[in-house]
């Protein structure tokens, strides 16, 4: 990659909204921006159509890894930028196939310029012509080992490597913000990953219940919103509940079946608030329809009757090897598994009601004071900003 | 004291100090058991973990597919017996009879103790063994075949992604390879193959280091039956400093990989021009060998008395196997590529890392030249 200098970026479907269109593209270039702060050399220009990021000698293959979390860019490319000028093309385009070490090629070329004196035909065949002459490479127009792209614009022309896919959907943040609540399990970091593709900036809710649940459940939590930070326009605020008073108040009040129901109204509740100070519109699970037992129809909808802020559960109809296939894509699977005991597990029922109703759940809570509790599990609320992983100096 | 020169680093290699910087300082800092529940231990099962992660990474396996071991050596007995043993109604080996001492005794072991089955594979004179031997050899009671990327004596290179295909593909055996000469030297890719050794100390990082890559689907007994490290299947309380560091001294290693062959492949050259120069000198390595290695034979004079003399000068080289330098048996390895028992007996192998210059090699084959005319 060391011959290119700059990174060539195609808008993802953001292109299709005709007025939002601008506020798009300036959100994009912020989280462009966002996400590769730390190469400092870099510069930027925005196009109508294209954007470009000039290298000055950065490490391109690192910012390729950035840019493939980036939502809102349906893909891109390293170019190489040239003057658009018939040989000057021809002699770099030979050059970039000579030390491509491929054995196969296939021009691409665009013009965007209808001034320039050939079209995007003529200008395949010279420059395959000049590679056939010069090189032992041959054309292979279905599966090419290497692709050389040519793009003509007035004045400068981009050479191009292969495509590589961006990761589609609108820019983090565009469409604004929700709070997740963040298990640690496999199921919640798939539901940021879909919620941060639609373009929402996501905050997580965890619950914890110390010393039932270890500093290691509470790392591991922080860990896998450090990995979906990446999506996030490299950070996630992550808001940490001591859970243990009121998860104790509701065992002594409603005994073994409604427990799981109580717990998950509870965290709702806390949850709805915790959004509304924050400036979340909505709140949003990993639950995936049927999957444990608060996860019935029937339980969602006594869970979701004590709150009135919207809820998003984006992997409502997933199957889990959909999910699970999810979370090794987007790299979260292998710490999601790891042994921690979380609140729902540590007090594992043994019958939990699959078909609660909302009158009995509810003469339950009224068996214990739980505004006063959350009142207070609010007060005790402490929040983190994780960033994505750094190589930590030991390894 | 005289000037050494340091030939033999496919005997083990020198210690990067960044490794050590890292290792002394986890040591010093994270003693805690990492099994342990409070907040020290539970910090050391973290970096060992991330430092799986990162090896794993490397590799491109999953995490769990990482077990840390002692080195290549148990690693290798892991694999030959631990496989063997969880899969007891399939009772044959296919292996050959280049590979290091410790896939070579695990195999007699299974062999005489458990009266396995071995096929040994031919070796050919440029110290490979062919992927169509492989496959007439595969059985339906065929176990594991372990075949060496790299061989450590001659540095001839086994067509191992084609063995681990057709493995795959012609049988229910697991594929297994030794790469402890391979990796860092040359690109591995592991998609293919099931199990595969690598030991840290030749890598430039500690001795009592390495690791076992186990792909998910392999079933395996453990050796050291314990607790519950390593998933089960080693035994004993977590090396966790050693562990930790031999991610880093990986990564180390595969960011200098490019860089080395360049090096040693110019100092290679000159070698085998200066040697080639010499009358008698006869070269072992086949000409496509890795550029790491040079081995070669002067049948004049035995390796034992070459080796006491060049050490007696200031370099040190092996003349096989370090593991098996105590015995004064013609090299296996180049018995089985089909050399006479009196070249087998003569060799000296020269293995070579960034670290060494041009100058040394130029001294070196000063020295080689001196010795011929002095006691040829």
């Amino acid at each position: 990659m060391a011959e290119y200098d700059t990174v060539l970026i195609r808008y993802g479907e953001l292109t299709t909204k005709g007025k939002n269109r601008k506020d798009f593209i300036r959100k994009l270039d912020q989280n462009i921006r966002g996400i590769l702060k730390d190469y400092g050399n870099l510069e930027y220009r925005r196009a109508y159509d294209r954007f470009y990021i000039k290298l000055n000698g950065e490490d391109a293959e690192g910012i390729c890894e950035k840019l493939k979390k980036v939502f809102g860019i349906s893909s891109f490319s390293f170019t190489e930028k040239v003057d658009s000028d018939l040989e000057t093309i021809t002699a770099r385009c030979v050059e970039l196939a000579k030390n491509s070490g491929r054995h196969t090629f296939k021009m691409i070329s665009r013009r965007h310029d209808k001034t320039f004196p050939m079209n995007s035909d003529s200008i395949n065949r010279h420059v395959a012509g000049a590679i056939l002459q010069n090189t032992n490479m041959k054309v292979d127009v279905h599966q090419p080992e290497l692709e050389i792209r040519v793009e003509v614009h007035s004045g400068d022309t981009y050479l191009m490597s292969e495509k590589i896919p961006g990761a589609g959907g609108y820019p983090s943040g565009i469409n604004g913000k929700v709070l997740l609540m963040l298990s640690g399990g496999i199921d919640s970091p798939v539901a940021a990953y879909e919620l941060m593709k639609r373009g929402l900036d996501v905050e997580a809710v965890h619950f914890a219940s110390p010393p039932y649940t270890s500093e290691n459940a509470k790392q591991k939590v922080l860990d896998l919103a450090s990995m979906m930070s990446e999506y996030n326009q490299g950070r996630m605020k992550v808001h940490m509940i001591n859970f243990t008073d009121i998860q104790l108040a509701i065992y002594k009040a409603a005994g073994d079946p409604y427990a799981v129901t109580l717990m998950r109204r509870m965290m709702v509740r806390l949850a709805q608030q915790i959004a509304e100070q924050n400036g979340c519109l909505a709140i949003a699970t990993g639950e995936s329809l049927g999957q444990v037992a608060s996860q019935t129809l029937e339980s969602i909808a006594c869970i979701n009757s004590v709150i009135s802020i919207p809820v998003l559960r984006p992997l409502i109809c997933m199957d889990k090897v959909e999910i699970i296939d999810l979370a090794r894509k987007i790299g979260t699977y292998e710490t999601s598994i790891l042994p921690y005991e979380d609140c729902c597990t540590i007090f594992d029922p043994k019958n939990p009601v699959t078909r609660p109703n909302n009158k009995k759940a509810s003469s339950f809570e009224a068996r214990f004071d739980y505004d006063r509790m959350i009142a207070e599990a609010l007060d005790q609320e402490e929040s983190v900003m994780v960033h994505p992983p750094v190589q930590e100096d030991y390894l | 004291m005289k000037r050494r020169v340091y030939l033999d680093h496919a005997g083990t290699t020198k210690p990067d100090p960044e490794v050590l910087k890292t290792y002394t300082a986890l040591l010093a800092d994270h003693y805690a058991n990492s099994e342990s529940l409070y907040d020290e231990g539970s910090e050391v099962h973290r970096m060992m973990e991330k430092a799986r992660s990162a090896a794993a990474g490397l590799l491109g396996v999953l995490p769990g597919e990482i077990l840390f071991t002692s080195g290549s050596c148990e690693a290798n007995s892991m694999a030959v017996k631990g496989v063997s043993f969880a899969c007891p109604d399939k009772r044959h080996i296919i292996t050959t009879p280049i590979e290091h001492s410790s896939i070579l005794s695990a195999c007699h072991q299974m062999e005489h103790l458990f009266h396995y089955d071995i096929t040994w594979l031919p070796v050919y004179e440029d110290g490979r063994v062919k992927a169509s031997d492989v496959r007439s050899a595969l059985r339906p009671d065929t176990v594991l075949v372990s075949v060496m990327h790299v061989n450590n004596e001659v540095g001839s290179v086994n067509p191992i992604q084609e063995i681990a295909e057709l493995v795959r593909k012609k049988s229910s055996a697991y594929f297994h390879s030794d790469l402890t000469q391979s990796i860092g030297k040359v690109p591995v890719d592991l998609k293919q193959i099931d199990l595969a050794s690598i030991s840290a100390h030749k890598l430039h990082g500690l001795k009592g280091s390495g690791i076992l890559v186990k792909k998910t689907h392999v079933p395996m007994e453990p050796l050291i039956s314990g607790g519950e490290q390593e998933f089960g299947l080693r035994g004993g309380t977590a090396n966790s400093a050693a562990d930790t560091v031999f991610a880093k001294t990986l990564r180390l290693a595969l960011e200098k990989q490019e860089a080395t062959w360049k090096h040693v492949s110019a100092l290679k050259q000159r070698l085998y021009e200066g040697l080639s120069e010499l009358e008698g000198i006869e070269f072992n390595s086949p000409k496509d060998a890795i550029p790491h290695v040079l081995n070669f034979s002067y049948e004049k004079i035995p390796s034992e008395v070459m080796q006491n003399e060049l050490n007696r000068r200031g370099f040190m080289v092996s003349a096989r196997s370090t593991c098996e330098s105590n015995s004064n048996n013609p090299s296996y390895v180049l018995t089985a590529m089909g050399f006479s028992e009196r070249r087998a007996s003569c060799s000296i192998r020269v293995s070579l890392s960034l670290e060494n210059t041009m100058e040394e090699i130029d001294l070196f084959i000063e020295a080689v030249k001196e010795m011929i005319t002095q006691y040829g």
